[in-house]
């Protein structure tokens, strides 16, 4: 009801400023919304002074309404003479209706005429409160919505002062809104043929208003009746108002664009329904959700993540090297490279063989060795080498680019900030997981709640005592020193397996067994599976927190496989020396090869023409792809272990806990095996270092991507599947989103470490002679300046070598990084300017809270005063005049405050008597509430100075008008 | 569908931006609806109808979901504007600012535009659970309320109001991204 009643006076306000055709300013606004507060407030306090003035007599009552009254109309003429000489008199005409229907709006932007008509009614219009509530309900249309918004901020206003101005801005906010609407209802009436460039200007502002109120719309609290309505008003006002702009031919045009606009606007919001529609596993992840809160979804939607990117990775080696090597390239067995060797003939198709991608997978378009180093290839002139190596480039840009800016978003929507501050605030506040759906996981999130909350009430109060320091010290070195011994321990013995494992290789791995063979895959497979367990065990030592406990652990378990896969890539990198002594063997052997042959042609002349089938032709080893194929190896087994350790670890686990559970001892279910939980955080590591190998073996084994598309794809269903049906939720739930950029700056690392390798092998060994698409180059990037030099005009290859000059070069990193420094050491002093906010910020509100309390204490000793008053009266005239005066300076002051609402200070034109003066007095102390309540009772000291009394009261009135 | 398709066309369904929800969000909503419901022309849900959808079902608020989205004037049952206004409040794209908004209208269980200790301590009861087990001592209950008390009580007057709320939301980590109901 207030708020109808105040939208209605600012109306009419907003409105006649319109029709005057003056731009409203945003200090007129200010004000105009000051004025409306302060009558809001005289309002609030009308109406509950009101209640008061039944016992105390209505006619103070009156008098003190009158005054004010009359305050806001000297104040309204002084406005109003400033905007007089511009008003118009169709405007009058106009501002007549609508003062006829809403009394308030005299008191803005009134004519002299009618302020001596209003002059005689108010009387019986304002005579009381209650009659005026009374209006107020009767002019009530909006009804309930608009109801509650106000008894809202009602109750913020009692709670604090800050609040309510606060408060205040906001409904300000949403009644400018509204007084556009009612702009709007008179610019009906204006042709937009006849405006004036300053209406016009006005209306474009008023356009615009409404444009950025559409598209605030979203971010609004507001019930949707009330933001459907407004964006339809608004629209239609855009619609109505958006053409008039222009003139002419420039208007149709403006129409043609603003239609465009939304017509594509249209579009866009289709296209994202569209693409909100084709994000897949949509249900499963929702299912899993209510079964288990957000921690295990997330992990299901960094799944999906990954299997988003991975599939554009996929794309881009299918679709760009490939699919054109495959289809224009030269086909399987026409040259050495493409063609299984006589030796390995045998046995190529062997499933064994396959399964370790040798024989035909090795000679396939799924390793580098297949590519051959012809420039073009087919009809489209296709440049192999080149796309090859932009493919290589790419992904690793693309990949960056799409995890860095992940996380910025990520950081964007995390306040971020004191960690330790809201503790009990966070817990309670923000501990529900809404998505929770199924009453069992709802159970298990109750307990969690509950026991988070008993142990923080513990740890505040162990806080307190600190315990035996120098044990967990030591306690904490040695699992630290266990660790560590765990880490090398694993590391070496990796590196141990690789050695063993080549030297079976260059013994024949046919004289081995299958263990022998596949020793690396399974050591690092079985390494990444129990080190976890024991560092678990290890971390029972240390007697942390258990969220410090589980960063301890992820950060282990990452250096562990960090360690493992670094090992493994240093052995490689023995390997690849090997191999590269052994090509310069082979290609001395070539040599001598092709010399005999010639010989041999020189020699018998009657043999048949120099015809070599390519299998039989010597090779060199080829070290890119065997890399290639020890990526794809350890992908392989690394999956499988995945699979089979789900399906053993919990499927199994689960079946045998269910059934034996009828003819066991003990409770299966409840006791020792139970159901297994959901490793959230080995899941998401093991994701991530699976991420890292492709990144890392990609450039070597273009089937590197697409066999992840297919891994994540099948962990999807698989896991989703095992997670539903032989997982039970965690008790203790870590919620995931706090983790989420903690995984997402892992998986940069993980891809800054993958990447050093593989630019490392590229930029200094020297690529095979005899395979892959660089053969015969003397590094791989020299593809780069052949494509410059034979492909592009001379100028530009000698802009990129006046660009690659060191002179240039080391100028622009020098930049940079200064500009890094730069923006750095902003956004440290941006941080700093925030935290001093936040101070001020609370220092204020402290100020506000003791200027209130102080205020309220004083309050009640009036109270308290005034009531002794009457008696000791008399008494106290006859003793102490000097006293008696003192006091009727207070009491004027006090009269002062409220007069001052109005904009006007102490100044006391209607003589009161003693006994009215101690009415309003009260009424204000008994209305503060609470606050006076307290002071009341807590009671004031005896011999505070009172001389400070009339100033600090003047402070009173000051504060309570803010 | 049927009847109340002609009152909330397709245009107006449309008109909605609130978020990609609106289609399967109507066609949740008229099931929740008794038949003679469907042909008024703005139906209400009934609380207990919204009440038994497996989104709310378990939740421990879900009354005060209801009762802070309802705009009818005993504050029960959901229109289909009201019931679009909780999905919109609940989605993905909502802000923090509209998230924190709400979430304190739902916490604030006395309406009286602050939480004072009685709405906390039915707020953590609503957290903790209906069982015995699963609830606080009173001595751990006035605890945590002080100390809940002292940490986002900013102002000190011995109640949470609605910057305060905001002020603490807007640090957690995890709010934004628990506080939603995926329909």
């Amino acid at each position: 009801m207030d708020c109808e009643y105040n939208t209605s006076v600012l109306k009419t306000g907003e409105g006649c400023d319109t029709r005057n055709g003056k731009p409203t300013s945003g200090r007129k606004r200010r004000r105009r919304r000051e004025s409306k507060k302060e009558r809001k407030k005289d309002e609030g306090r009308g109406s509950r002074n009101a209640q008061h003035a039944v016992d105390s007599g209505e006619r103070t009552e009156k008098e003190r309404q009158r005054k004010r009254r009359k305050d806001r109309e000297e104040k309204a003429e002084h406005v109003q003479s400033l905007d007089k000489s511009k008003v118009n008199s169709r405007d009058f005409a106009a501002k007549n209706k609508k003062n006829l229907k809403n009394e308030k709006t005299r008191s803005k932007g009134r004519s002299k005429r009618e302020l001596e008509e209003g002059e005689a009614k108010q009387p019986q219009r304002k005579g009381c409160a209650k009659a005026e509530e009374n209006e107020q309900d009767t002019c009530e249309r909006a009804g309930k919505r608009k109801g509650k918004k106000k008894k809202h901020r009602k109750k913020v206003e009692t709670s604090s002062e800050q609040e309510s101005s606060e408060d205040g801005d906001k409904e300000g906010e949403g009644e400018d809104e509204e007084v556009e609407e009612e702009e709007e209802e008179v610019e009906k009436e204006v042709r937009p043929e006849t405006l004036t460039p300053e209406e016009l200007e006005k209306l474009k502002e008023a356009v615009d208003d409404k444009k950025k109120l559409i598209q605030a719309l979203r971010g609004k609290p507001w019930p949707m009746k009330k933001k459907h309505s407004t964006l339809r008003e608004s629209q239609e006002f855009l619609e109505k108002y958006e053409g008039a702009l222009g003139k002419g031919k420039g208007r149709k045009l403006y129409a043609y664009k603003v239609m465009m606009n939304k017509k594509w606007m249209k579009f866009k919001r289709d296209f994202e329904n569209f693409t909100t529609a084709c994000i897949p596993w949509e249900m499963k992840i929702k299912e899993i959700e209510s079964h288990f809160g957000s921690s295990v979804a997330s992990y299901f939607i960094f799944l999906r993540w990954m299997y988003g990117i991975n599939m554009i990775l996929f794309g881009l080696t299918f679709g760009l090297v490939m699919v054109p090597e495959a289809l224009m390239g030269r086909p399987y067995g026409s040259m050495p490279r493409k063609t299984v060797p006589r030796a390995e003939e045998t046995n190529a198709m062997d499933f064994a063989v396959l399964w370790d991608f040798g024989g035909y997978a090795q000679y396939s378009v799924l390793f580098y060795g297949y590519y051959n180093s012809q420039r073009a290839i087919g009809w489209l002139k296709f440049r192999m080498p080149l796309s090859y190596f932009l493919v290589g480039v790419g992904t690793v840009a693309y990949s960056y680019m799409v995890v860095i800016r992940k996380m910025a978003r990520n950081a964007n929507e995390t306040g971020g900030g004191d960690e330790n501050s809201f503790n009990f605030s966070w817990k309670t506040f923000t501990s529900w997981d809404y998505l929770i759906g199924n009453p069992e996981t709802a159970d298990n999130k109750f307990a969690s709640i509950t026991t988070s909350f008993k142990e923080a009430i513990l740890e505040e109060q162990e806080s307190r005592k600190d315990d035996n320091i120098h044990l967990t010290r030591f306690l904490r070195v040695l699992a630290n020193f266990l660790v560590l011994c765990c880490l090398a321990g694993s590391g070496y013995l990796i590196y141990f397996v690789v050695r063993r494992s080549q030297k079976f290789a260059l013994e024949g791995f046919e004289n081995h067994t299958w263990w022998e063979r596949n020793e690396v895959n399974m050591v690092m497979s079985l390494l990444g599976m129990f080190c976890p367990m024991l560092f678990d065990v290890i971390s029972a030592l240390e007697n942390y927190h258990p969220r410090v406990a589980l960063q301890w652990q992820l950060g282990r378990i990452f250096a562990l496989f960090l360690g493992n896969l670094y090992t493994f890539i240093i052995a490689l990198m023995d390997e690849i020396n090997l191999k590269r002594k052994e090509e310069d063997v082979v290609q001395f052997n070539m040599t001598m090869w092709e010399a005999s042959l010639h010989n041999n042609t020189a020699d018998n002349s009657t043999a048949p023409p120099l015809f070599t089938h390519p299998a039989d032709v010597p090779r060199g080893p080829c070290w890119e792809t065997m890399v290639g194929q020890e990526f794809v190896r350890l992908i392989i087994s690394d999956t499988m272990t995945t699979y089979i350790t789900l399906l053993i670890g919990d499927f199994l686990r689960a079946v045998l806990v269910r059934f034996l559970n009828y003819c066991w001892c003990w409770d299966l279910e409840a006791g020792f095996p139970s159901y297994s939980e959901f490793d959230v955080s080995g899941n998401v590591l093991g994701l991530i270092f699976n991420q890292g190998m492709i990144w890392m073996g990609a450039f070597y084994a273009p089937c590197l991507p697409a066999l992840n598309v297919l891994r994540l794809h099948v962990s999807m269903y698989l896991q989703c599947w095992a997670v539903m049906c032989c997982n039970v939720p965690q008790e203790r739930v870590f919620k995931a989103s706090g983790s989420n950029n903690f995984y997402m700056a892992m998986l940069l690392v993980i891809l800054f470490l993958s990447t050093l390798p593989a630019i490392y092998t590229i930029v200094t060994i020297p690529p095979s002679f005899d395979c892959g698409p660089f053969s015969g180059k003397a590094r791989m990037f020299d593809v780069i300046q052949e494509t410059l030099e034979s492909d592009f005009p001379a100028w530009i290859s000698k802009v990129f070598s006046y660009a690659a000059n060191p002179g240039l070069v080391l100028p622009f990193m020098l930049l940079m990084v200064l500009a890094i420094y730069y923006l750095q050491s902003t956004s440290k002093s941006y941080k700093e300017a925030n935290v001093e906010l936040k101070k001020k910020l609370q220092m204020q509100n402290e100020e506000n809270k003791k200027k209130n309390k102080r205020a309220a204490l004083k309050a009640a000793m009036e109270l308290e005063e005034a009531r002794k008053a009457p008696s000791s009266r008399t008494a106290e005239q006859h003793y102490n005049p000097s006293h008696q005066h003192r006091r009727h300076d207070m009491a004027d002051s006090r009269a002062g405050s409220f007069s001052s609402d109005q904009g006007k200070n102490g100044d006391d034109q209607a003589p009161f008597t003693d006994c009215r003066r101690s009415k309003p007095v009260k009424a204000s102390a008994s209305s503060r509430g609470r606050h006076a309540n307290q002071g009341a009772t807590a009671g004031y000291p005896a011999g505070h100075p009172r001389q400070s009394e009339p100033s600090r009261l003047q402070r009173v009135a000051s504060t309570q008008r803010r | 569908m049927g009847a109340t398709a002609s009152h909330l066309g397709k245009d107006l369904l449309s008109e909605y931006q609130v978020s990609n929800v609106q289609e399967p969000a109507h066609k949740r909503f008229t099931e929740l609806l008794s038949r003679e419901d469907k042909n008024l022309p703005d139906p209400r849900a009934p609380t207990e109808a919204i009440l038994t959808l497996p989104e709310l079902k378990s939740n421990p608020f879900r009354e005060r979901i209801v009762r802070v989205f309802s705009t009818s004037e005993s504050r029960d049952g959901l229109t289909f504007e009201d019931f679009l206004d909780l999905l919109s409040a609940f989605s993905d794209s909502a802000t923090l600012e509209i998230k924190s908004h709400y979430a304190f209208r739902i916490f604030d269980f006395d309406d009286d535009g602050t939480l004072d200790e009685n709405d906390l301590e039915k707020l953590v009861n609503c957290l903790t659970g209906e069982t015995d087990e699963t609830r606080l001592t009173p001595d751990e209950m006035k605890q945590l309320i002080s100390n809940i008390l002292e940490e986002s009580d900013i102002d000190k007057d011995g109640t949470v109001n609605l910057s305060e709320f905001q002020h603490v939301i807007s640090r957690s980590p995890d709010f934004v991204s628990s506080f939603k109901i995926v329909l």
